[in-house]
């Protein structure tokens, strides 16, 4: 990320060297010697700002644009989009959709999150200490991540089917009732969240994993001779040492969780009704899911999610730069 | 921090991946109209016309591909074929059109033609001269916005019930005996009654889900334009009374018409909701198939949406292209053409009185499915056009939630009812 106004500086730097500043700053003046090779850096930081503008600086600004013109088909055609400014958003805010996608995001990607990382934490745990088979049981941990998505939801919605699911039949064979896993409005949320979870975990499991292997063992033999059992060790050892792992991976996993349209759509379509339905699967829905698309409804919807997302990663950032601090 | 940054902007990074595609797609179609002045291949003097429909199953070795090339053949021109899932295929219409790349021809879905002429991307078909006076107008209809034509069907596909004749047999029913509401629903008790599984379809959260639902909804004699009508409830409440007496699976909620077939083939079933497309998969099946008409709610029979493609040629800048055009959809509209579509797809049948009579003379068997499709009503006729979609989203939402019983019938439809007039206002 500093990348970027790096070198959008030293361009101006550059620039201004050539007219007449007289009080250059040492660093300055080492660079209009070096100016030539200047321009080298420019040229070769090229390809990745031309990159940067056309996948990153464009979409996110026609994005912007979508939102606040009434883009309907015909408009979308012809390019003449009335300019409505916030309506769009107000549109947005006033739907009878709107508070229900905002708490199924909530509750969805935070109980995504709260399991994914409890349950990935606890493997990581239990995989440290080596015994047999533990790298072939730890590497088929990994399959929720290797298989496409489309295969895993479709499989999930297989075994949450209300009537031939095997998870009804279990249920049904120490004689429980049926639950409507995917068709009733109380657990189509709860589905789909189970799903996530368990798509999530391989992800934790692998970046905790790794955390796990810079915490030193003799911290854990001090500990041993000090006479901590493994829950003292836990709580006294790993978890507070694992913390700026632990806080990545949970915020990764949050702006991952936010966007997540797949495996609802897959699962569910947002349904019944409303009651699947986040805000990433309301954006979808608008733009593809009808015979009529509309982008622009969609694309408030996705500015939305972007600054949600974006102030979890300001949250991540300042996080890690008091990390920093701190060490 | 790079990981930061790349979650924040995926979603418009994979936007811009998809103008990028299109872009490319765009860049690709209009380099072939170029390509057709320089004559590089020598076979044709007319160059290469482009073509897209929704038929991806149909690859390039099929025969469905072989009659599209006759056609252009005829014309001495090469057709170049795309093909685009259904949902896919109108966003790509619709984003070549704001590129200025529209294909010479395009088959698409008839609720689409709508939205499509809407844009002003469609030429009429009076513009171009073409006859569609024995064309049904049942079928037509869906394809005119303020009068004017802008399409024709190449086909016409409709929902029946299709039974499995083991069941019902060994039930004791008689499949002559349905012919209205409740006859149907006895015939349901009693299927279920002997053990087996009563129906199935799809009220699916999507386009599907209203497709299935029409044919109950029209049956009761509800209009489009009144979602809330005591006649919309009735049907409503007709699919929420048999899930709760357990004549329907609880999965219907989220059922495909595909998921609806798959269901239906194993046997268990006795009436599953299914159209055209699979009369030959029922043919293969293991056990006896037929089907009855779907019924009204007093009697006779119900009307069912229509499906099918219609046939369209986008505005061209270059209108000296439409010479040719008009040769290929006339080459897939007559007559003969007709009953030749319809017996390479094996499920469409014509749209004009003339091929369905020859079809029917080659296959009789399909005379239900004849029946069907005269009786079968647009969805986007009435005058609805471009709200079509808009009042199908309400209508499939008040699906879901009475089905899954979130809401009653009759307050999940004055819900819709409230969200289609504020979204079609």
């Amino acid at each position: 990320m500093t990348s970027i106004p790096a070198d959008v500086g030293s361009r101006d730097g550059s620039r201004g060297a050539a007219g007449t500043t007289p009080a250059a700053p040492p660093a300055r003046r080492r660079r209009r010697t070096l100016s030539s090779s200047q321009w080298a850096a420019v040229g070769f930081a090229a390809p990745l700002l031309v990159y940067l503008v056309l996948f990153y600086a464009y979409p996110l600004w026609r994005n912007i644009d979508l939102s606040v013109h009434d883009y309907t088909i015909r408009a979308f055609v012809q390019g003449d989009a009335e300019f409505v400014g916030l309506q769009n958003y107000v549109e947005v805010f006033g739907s009878s959709t709107f508070p229900t996608a905002l708490w199924n995001t909530f509750v969805f990607t935070f109980g995504s999150i709260a399991f994914q990382f409890t349950i990935g934490l606890a493997l990581a745990v239990f995989f440290r200490s080596s015994f047999r088979l533990s790298n072939t049981l730890r590497a088929m941990f990994l399959v929720p991540w290797l298989l496409p998505l489309i295969v895993s939801a479709s499989t999930w919605a297989w075994m949450l089917n209300s009537e031939n699911g095997i998870v009804n039949s279990v249920i049904t064979a120490f004689g429980g009732e049926q639950i409507n896993w995917l068709t009733s409005p109380d657990t189509a949320l709860i589905s789909v969240t189970i799903a996530n979870i368990w798509l999530g975990i391989p992800f934790n499991l692998v970046i905790l994993y790794s955390g796990l292997q810079n915490i030193p063992g003799e911290v854990y033999e001090a500990a041993s001779l000090d006479g901590a059992g493994a829950w003292r060790q836990f709580w006294s050892i790993t978890f507070p040492l694992l913390r700026p792992v632990s806080a990545i991976t949970i915020l990764l996993g949050l702006i991952y969780t936010l966007k997540v349209v797949d495996v609802i759509w897959v699962m569910t379509t947002g349904g019944p009704g409303d009651a699947s339905t986040t805000l990433a699967i309301w954006s979808y829905r608008e733009a593809f899911g009808t015979g009529q698309p509309d982008f622009s409804p969609a694309a408030a919807v996705g500015n939305l999610l972007i600054v949600i997302a974006l102030v979890f990663g300001f949250l991540h950032l300042r996080l890690q730069n008091r990390q920093e601090a701190t060490s | 921090m790079q990981h930061t940054r790349r979650k924040h902007t995926t979603l418009a990074a994979s936007a811009a991946l998809a103008v990028a595609g299109v872009s490319v797609l765009g860049a690709c179609s209009s380099d072939d109209g170029s390509g057709s002045s320089d004559g590089a291949s020598g076979d044709a003097a007319g160059g290469t016309y482009t073509w897209w429909d929704p038929y991806p199953q149909h690859d390039g070795s099929s025969d469905w591909e072989a009659r599209v090339q006759a056609c252009g053949e005829d014309a001495g021109v090469t057709i170049e074929r795309t093909a685009y899932d259904t949902t896919a295929l109108t966003n790509q219409a619709l984003l070549s059109a704001q590129e200025g790349t529209s294909p010479d021809v395009i088959l698409i879905d008839n609720p689409a033609v709508s939205t499509l002429a809407d844009t002003g991307m469609l030429t009429t078909v009076e513009e171009f001269g073409l006859d569609t006076s024995a064309i049904d107008q049942n079928l037509l209809d869906a394809g005119v916005v303020d009068g004017s034509a802008y399409g024709i069907p190449i086909g016409a596909n409709t929902l029946s019930l299709y039974y499995n004749a083991d069941v019902l047999s060994d039930a004791g029913v008689d499949p002559a005996s349905i012919t209205d509401w409740d006859s149907l629903t006895a015939a349901l008790e009693q299927v279920t009654g002997a053990g087996h599984k009563g129906i199935t379809f799809a009220g699916i959260g999507t386009e599907e889900g209203s497709f299935q639902f029409l044919p109950w909804f029209w049956g009761a004699g509800a209009d489009l334009t009144d979602l809330s009508s005591p006649e919309a409830v009735e049907a409503l409440e007709l699919w929420t009374t048999w899930l709760d007496e357990g004549y329907a699976p609880n999965t219907v909620i989220n059922n495909s018409q595909n998921t609806v077939w798959e269901e239906f083939l194993t046997g268990d079933f006795a009436f599953a909701e299914n159209g055209t497309w699979q009369v030959n998969s029922a043919a293969e099946a293991e056990f006896e198939t037929g089907i009855v008409q779907l019924p009204g709610k007093d009697g006779g029979v119900a009307p069912a949406p229509t499906g099918g493609e219609f046939i369209v040629a986008p505005v061209q800048e270059d209108t000296a292209r439409y010479d040719v055009t008009n040769q290929i959809v006339e080459c897939m509209t007559t007559p003969e053409g007709f009953v030749e579509t319809a017996n390479t797809f094996a499920y469409y049948i014509p749209p004009t009185s003339e091929g369905q009579e020859a079809l029917l003379e080659e296959n009789p068997d399909l005379e239900p499915w004849v029946e069907a499709v005269q009786n079968a009503k647009g969805r986007t006729s009435d005058g609805l056009g471009t709200d079509y979609p808009l009042i199908s989203e309400a209508l499939w939402t008040a699906v879901q939630n009475a089905l899954s019983g979130a809401a009653t019938p009759a307050e999940a439809l004055e819900t819709a009812q409230s969200e289609a007039e504020s979204a079609t206002s």
